[in-house]
């Protein structure tokens, strides 16, 4: 694709995300092991696998939910293996949550404007802000960037569930995020949902990259250019969409061969 | 800032003017009309009202706020809060002037009140940051045991807390020919420091910080998925309520004239967690409502018990029962807590219109 990106990663620099030799232990059992991964900026990428490969447990190495037993994970080529979660946010990554995880008590803005602020500073403003404020201009946008316009003033307990995910999409794109990890965007939506998922994942600028986890191939294989299959905790295959979809050992693994 | 935003039509422009009024706070009229009334009180009611039932109602009011503050926007149940207020009590009474002048340094009212306020907010950020890392259950019960500990300590400590006896005959400030601990002048500095408490936390509540403890409160992980730092953030809202408590602590030490162990026991930790429980945690005024309810029960069930036939001394019954009543009819009660305040606000909710537009 991009031919600045391409020449970038060959020389072995300007990694969006690179993890080397990745481990994660839960006591005996290996969630993750020794997974080795270069995603280059503006990539977007899926990782596939079937419940307990071990996808949801690599999104949280890579964001500081859980530190990797062993391996080291760079962001842009900086070192953040041990960085918390809110460090490594406040570089440029964002990640959504396979379950919703909003703030019910707010309002849709309100949950948006948090994200804003979040990266941003003045987390600790003890000033309300002003309507004129830049992060509630910014706020609004991305409200209706999710199509969320009309209930922006709504708890966000009152939400349906399928407006909770688009939610979940706006809280990811506040700031200037350069890595998204999507876990799971369109489980449990209905297919009018998914094809506006489709759209706003499509529609984002070209330097935002995103790793996507998701069992909807019609969703995920039409929103990537590239595929990590994962079995077991580990990396078994990488490629392109069409290469992946007609490989015949995914099919048996993943696919059952039943998909088409 | 936002790269997605010059990705946008500009056409939100509008939207945005349309949303100032959901960023302030209007007052309602039955606001208003409770100020006035609570503004010529001291023409209505006689002295002994005014000075047992208000003013006590406001200080209680106040460090049941800082538990408020912290418990029903952060989620945070701090039982140390009447420490914190009890601790800022015993510094004004050693810094300032009492009848103890072996432990008491006789320094004036104006600064050894600021002192104490600086030494107790030390005290609660220093009880927060032990309490932030732990959750529910746990930060009560670390908050316990501090509150526990100074209780035990104070009681024992002859040096400087003077032990069982306490601090009596603190001295309260006289200025501008005015004796401020009588009880109109009282009422108005407690009516004062109460409404200027319950506005900052009102107000905070929809500033970033106040709207990012709420966010704590609801989602601590997402929130550092969002570049929150978790724990520095609750730390700095022990602060706050810290501030608050100290200076309900400073009150209750001149309304009272003197500090004892008893002062900062665990009874009346736990008193302020019930009135907070009693007048409600999701609110800003919820304490001052549990203040009111508290104080008048403790004053008039003796006559009350007395009067039906009861032993004067078993009060406590009557504020106990008051207590279960409540929390009765909360159909969650104390053990669903947790749960109400995550649901916060469901019976305020908005007219703004229902969704379903989606998709």
């Amino acid at each position: 694709m991009d031919s600045v990106a391409q020449r970038l990663s060959a020389v072995g620099a300007g990694n969006a995300l690179e993890l080397r030799g990745v481990t994660r232990l839960f006591g005996a059992l290996a969630a993750l092991t020794d997974i080795t991964l270069t995603v280059r900026p503006g990539e977007r990428r899926a990782v596939l696998g079937s419940n307990g490969a071990g996808k949801t447990t690599l999104f949280n190495c890579v964001t500081g939910d859980f530190l990797p037993t062993s391996g080291t994970i760079r962001f842009f080529g900086e070192d953040v293996t041990a960085f918390p979660p809110h460090e490594r946010i406040r570089r440029g990554l964002r990640r959504t949550y396979q379950i919703s995880a909003l703030f019910p008590g707010l309002s849709v803005l309100d949950n948006v404007y948090l994200a804003c602020r979040g990266v941003s500073r003045g987390r600790f403003s003890l000033i309300r802000p002003s309507a004129k404020d830049a992060l509630v201009y910014a706020a609004e946008n991305l409200v209706q960037a999710v199509h969320l316009s009309a209930i922006k003033d709504q708890l966000v307990s009152e939400l349906s569930y399928g407006q909770q995910r688009q939610l979940e999409i706006a809280l990811a794109l506040a700031g200037a995020p350069r890595l998204i990890l999507f876990d799971e965007p369109a489980a449990g939506l209905s297919p009018t949902e998914r094809a506006e998922l489709v759209d706003i994942l499509s529609s984002l600028p070209a330097h935002i990259g995103y790793i996507i986890i998701e069992h909807d191939m019609d969703v995920a294989l039409r929103v990537v250019e590239s595929v990590t299959m994962m079995h077991n905790g580990r990396i078994f295959k990488e490629g392109a969409p069409q290469e992946i979809e007609s490989d015949p050992e995914v099919q048996e693994l993943y696919l059952g061969g039943g998909h088409g | 800032m936002a790269v997605i935003d010059t990705h946008r039509s500009p056409a939100t422009t509008a939207s945005v003017e349309a949303a100032t009024p959901g960023w302030m706070q209007r007052i309602h009229p039955a606001a208003w009309l409770v100020a006035v009334i609570l503004l010529i009180m001291p023409l209505l009611v006689n002295d002994f009202i005014l000075f047992q039932i208000f003013s006590w109602s406001f200080i209680l009011g106040m460090i049941s706020l800082s538990l408020m503050f912290l418990g029903g926007y952060g989620g945070m149940v701090s039982v140390a809060q009447m420490t914190i207020a009890g601790f800022a009590g015993y510094m004004v009474a050693i810094f300032g002037v009492s009848g103890i002048g072996a432990v008491s340094l006789g320094w004036p009212w104006w600064l050894a009140a600021p002192m104490a306020i600086v030494l107790a907010t030390l005290f609660g950020t220093i009880t927060g940051a032990l309490a932030v890392r732990t959750e529910g259950i746990y930060t009560i019960m670390i908050t316990l045991a501090i509150a526990a500990a100074f209780f035990y300590f104070v009681n024992q400590n002859y040096a400087i807390f003077n032990g069982h006896t306490g601090i009596s005959s603190v001295a309260t400030p006289k200025f501008w020919d005015v004796d401020w601990r009588a009880p109109v002048p009282f009422y108005y500095v407690t009516l004062g420091f109460a409404a200027l408490s319950l506005w900052a936390v009102s107000y905070l509540a929809r500033a970033p910080f106040g709207l990012a403890l709420q966010g704590l409160r609801d989602n601590p992980r997402r929130m550092a998925a969002l570049g929150f730092n978790v724990n520095a953030h609750r730390v700095a809202a022990y602060v706050f309520a810290s501030i608050i408590a100290s200076v309900a602590g400073i009150l209750l030490v001149w309304s009272n004239g003197q500090i004892s162990p008893g002062t900062v026991s665990v009874d009346a930790a736990i008193d302020i967690l019930v009135i907070a429980v009693v007048g409600g945690m999701s609110r800003p005024i919820g304490p001052f409502i549990g203040a009111l309810i508290y104080v008048i029960l403790r004053t008039f069930a003796l006559d009350f018990l007395v009067a039906v036939g009861l032993d004067g001394n078993r009060f406590r019954l009557l504020v106990g029962f008051g207590f279960l009543v409540i929390v009765f009819w909360s159909p969650d009660g104390v053990t669903g807590l947790w749960q109400r305040w995550r649901n916060r606000g469901q019976d305020s909710r908005n007219t703004a219109p229902r969704g379903g537009g989606h998709g």
